[in-house]
C-alpha cells in the first residue's frame, strides 16, 4: 500500500503511521521472541466510529514482568525481563520465582500511540504491582537497567506524567518534541540519497533510540 | 489592542458553589459552601487560595491532596473551567454545585496537581504544542525567557487581558487565516496583531488549528437539554486532540460545521453522501429515512459557554474564541448514529 512512501522530514502522517506499525510488529515477532508480540489496538470508541477510511489504533505491549532485583549486574542493558513466565498464550501465568522477599513482581505495559499534532509516535508507559498499584517514577528508574538511567540524566529526554490520550488514565510519556530532528539524523546515517526513510522503517528506527530510555533494547536485526 | 469578543472571553466566569465532601468534615456543624466566581480560562488548582480559608478549620489533621468531583465524577484539573462546566452540564447548572476533596486523591485517574507549577507546567506544555501545530514548530515558546514566560502565565492567572495582549506577540504565532478573515482584516482599520513572516499569503499552504474536542453521544434525541442524561465516567466523553486542517485556496471558507465534521467524519451533514458504495441515490422515502436513521447528528456545540451556530465562519471562531494557550477547545453533544 504505502509501504514505497519515505518519510523525509522526520514526520509521519497518520496512514504512515499504521503501516509503520504494522512492520514494526511484523519485524519485532520475527526477531524478538524473548518478548511477547506488540498488539495493535483499533481505536474503534466505544461511543464514535473513527475515521474507517484509515484503521487508526495504537501499539500495546502489556504485562511485562520484571522481577525486581536487588543486585544489578554492570553488564545490564534490558530489562531483567523474566523470561520464564513469557511463556504464555492467552492468560498470563502470575507465578512468579521469587528469589527473596524484597523481590516484587512489577508489570510494565507500553502503549505506542500517535501524535496528530507532533506528527510523530509518542512512547506512554506505566508500571504496577501485580495487586494493580501503580508504581512511581523513582520505583521505576530503579527497574531500569543503569544505561537507560544514564541517557536521562544526560539527555533531554524527560518522562512526564500525562493522561493517556484514550484510556483515561495517568501513565508516564516520553516527551516527543523534537522526534522529528533526530529522525531526520537516523536517515541521514543509514541512506545515502538524502533524508529519505522508508515508511516501514520509520517505527523501527524510532524504537532503536526510544526503546533504550526504556531499557528495551532491539536485535539489529530488525533494522535491516 | 484586543477585540471586544476576546475581552468578552476573558471576562467570562462561572459561579461555583464549592461543598466540603462530608468524609473531610472535622468539625460541627459542618461548614456551608463557599461561593466563588471561577474565571473560565482559568483552572480549578488556581482558585484553592480563595476556596481553602473557608474550610481550613474543619478540615482532619494531616496533608492536603486537594481535588473535586462534580456529581462524583473527578474533575480533571488540567481542562479549563469554562469547558468542564459547558462540557459535565448540558443544561446549565448556576451556581454550579461542586465538591472539594482535601483527602484521597484518585491518583489512578486524575494525573497529580501538587500546587500552581503543576498547572503553570501543563498550561506551557499545551501552548508548546499549539505553537507546534501552528507554525510547524515551538522554537519560539522554548525560546521565550523565563521571565517573559513567567510574567505571560501570570497574566492568565490574574485575567489580565492587557499584559497578555503585551506579551503574546513574543510567541510570534502565525495567524490563523482564510478569505473570510482576510478580507475581514483588509477592510478593518487595525492590523492584526502577531502577524510574522509565516503571515503571507499561500506561503503555508495547509494550516493547522488547534483544536481539542470533547464529545459526548447519546442514542435518543432529546426535547430539553435537562433530559440528558448525566456523566457518570470520562469513558463517557470522547476526547480528541488533533488539530483542524485545511488547504488555504483562494475563495475558501470553512465554517464551524465544516471543521466539526472533518473531525468527526461520521457526522458529514450532506445526507446524499453515504459511506459505502454500494448504495444508490435513490429517494425512495424509505431508504431516505434509513439513511437519516444512520447519520448521526451534531446537536450542540458549545464553546466559550456559546451555543454556537454551525455556519459561522471558523476563523472567526478560532481567532476570537481560542484560549489563552491558543488552543479552541469545543464541547459537542451528538446524537449516535442508529446502527
Amino acid at each position: 500500500m504505502n509501504s514505497g512512501r519515505e518519510v523525509s522530514d522526520g514526520r509521519l502522517t497518520v496512514e504512515g503511521f499504521s503501516v509503520a506499525a504494522r512492520a514494526f510488529a511484523d519485524k519485532w515477532k520475527i526477531h524478538n521472541q524473548s518478548f511477547p508480540p506488540w498488539s495493535w489496538v483499533p481505536l474503534i470508541n466505544r461511543t464514535l466510529h473513527l475515521s474507517n477510511q484509515q484503521e487508526e489504533g495504537y501499539l500495546s505491549l502489556e504485562e511485562i514482568l520484571i522481577l525486581s532485583s536487588l543486585e544489578e549486574s554492570p553488564e545490564d542493558e534490558s530489562l531483567n525481563v523474566a523470561t520464564d513466565c513469557l511463556e504464555k498464550e492467552e492468560s498470563v501465568d502470575h507465578t512468579i520465582l521469587v528469589q527473596n522477599q524484597e523481590n516484587e513482581a512489577h508489570y510494565y505495559d507500553f502503549h505506542i500511540v500517535y501524535s496528530s499534532s507532533y506528527k510523530v509516535p509518542v512512547l506512554y508507559f506505566r508500571g504496577y504491582c501485580s495487586g494493580g498499584q501503580p508504581l512511581s517514577l523513582d520505583v521505576i528508574k530503579k527497574d531500569l537497567p543503569s544505561c537507560s538511567v544514564s541517557l536521562l540524566h544526560e539527555s533531554k529526554w524527560t518522562f512526564i506524567t500525562q493522561e493517556h490520550p484514550y484510556l483515561n488514565r495517568p501513565w508516564f510519556k516520553l516527551h516527543p518534541c523534537g522526534t522529528e530532528d533526530w529522525i531526520k539524523l537516523l536517515s541521514q546515517s543509514s541512506i545515502s540519497t538524502g533524508c529519505q526513510m522508508p515508511v516501514d522503517l520509520y517505527l523501527v528506527s524510532w524504537f532503536s533510540v526510544v526503546g533504550q530510555v526504556v531499557g528495551l533494547r532491539i536485535p539489529l536485526e530488525m533494522l535491516n | 489592542m484586543a477585540n471586544e469578543a476576546v475581552k468578552y472571553v476573558w471576562e467570562g466566569a462561572i459561579p461555583l458553589q464549592i461543598h466540603l465532601h462530608k468524609s473531610d468534615v472535622a468539625s460541627h456543624p459542618a461548614p456551608p459552601p463557599a461561593l466563588v466566581l471561577a474565571p473560565r480560562i482559568g483552572y480549578l488548582p488556581l482558585l484553592i487560595p480563595h476556596i481553602k480559608p473557608y474550610f481550613k478549620d474543619s478540615l482532619p489533621p494531616g496533608e492536603d491532596s486537594i481535588w473535586f468531583d462534580y456529581k462524583g465524577v473527578p474533575l480533571k484539573w488540567y481542562i479549563p473551567t469554562g469547558v468542564l462546566f459547558d462540557l459535565l452540564c448540558a443544561e446549565p447548572e448556576r451556581p454550579w454545585n461542586l465538591t472539594i476533596h482535601f483527602r484521597g486523591y484518585p491518583s489512578n485517574i486524575l494525573i497529580p496537581c501538587e500546587g500552581e507549577d503543576f498547572v503553570k507546567w501543563n498550561f506551557v506544555n499545551s501552548l508548546k504544542e499549539a505553537q507546534y501545530i501552528i507554525n510547524g514548530n515551538c522554537k519560539n515558546v522554548m525560546n521565550m525567557s523565563q521571565s517573559d514566560q513567567e510574567d505571560l502565565w501570570t497574566s492568565v492567572m490574574n485575567g489580565d487581558l492587557d499584559a497578555y495582549t503585551k506579551l503574546s506577540p513574543k510567541l510570534k504565532m502565525a495567524t490563523i487565516e482564510d478569505d473570510f478573515s482576510r478580507k475581514a482584516s483588509l477592510s478593518s482599520p487595525q492590523s492584526r496583531q502577531g502577524a510574522t513572516e509565516m503571515d503571507v499569503a499561500g506561503q503555508v499552504k495547509t494550516a493547522r488549528v488547534p483544536v481539542r474536542l470533547y464529545v459526548r453521544s447519546i442514542n435518543q434525541d432529546f426535547e430539553n437539554l435537562e433530559d440528558v442524561p448525566e456523566i457518570d465516567t470520562w469513558d463517557d466523553i470522547s476526547y480528541l486532540n488533533r488539530p483542524f486542517e485545511f488547504l488555504r485556496e483562494e475563495g475558501k471558507c470553512f465554517t464551524l460545521r465544516n471543521a466539526i465534521e472533518s473531525l468527526l467524519p461520521e457526522f458529514i451533514g450532506d445526507k446524499a453522501q453515504t459511506s459505502g458504495e454500494e448504495r444508490s441515490k435513490d429517494d425512495d422515502t424509505e431508504e431516505a429515512d434509513g439513511l437519516l436513521r444512520e447519520m448521526g447528528e451534531i446537536k450542540l456545540a458549545r464553546i466559550q459557554g456559546i451555543e454556537m451556530k454551525l455556519e459561522i465562519p471558523f476563523s472567526w471562531v478560532v481567532n476570537n474564541l481560542m484560549n489563552p494557550e491558543f488552543y479552541l477547545h469545543i464541547s459537542v453533544l451528538v446524537k449516535a448514529p442508529q446502527r
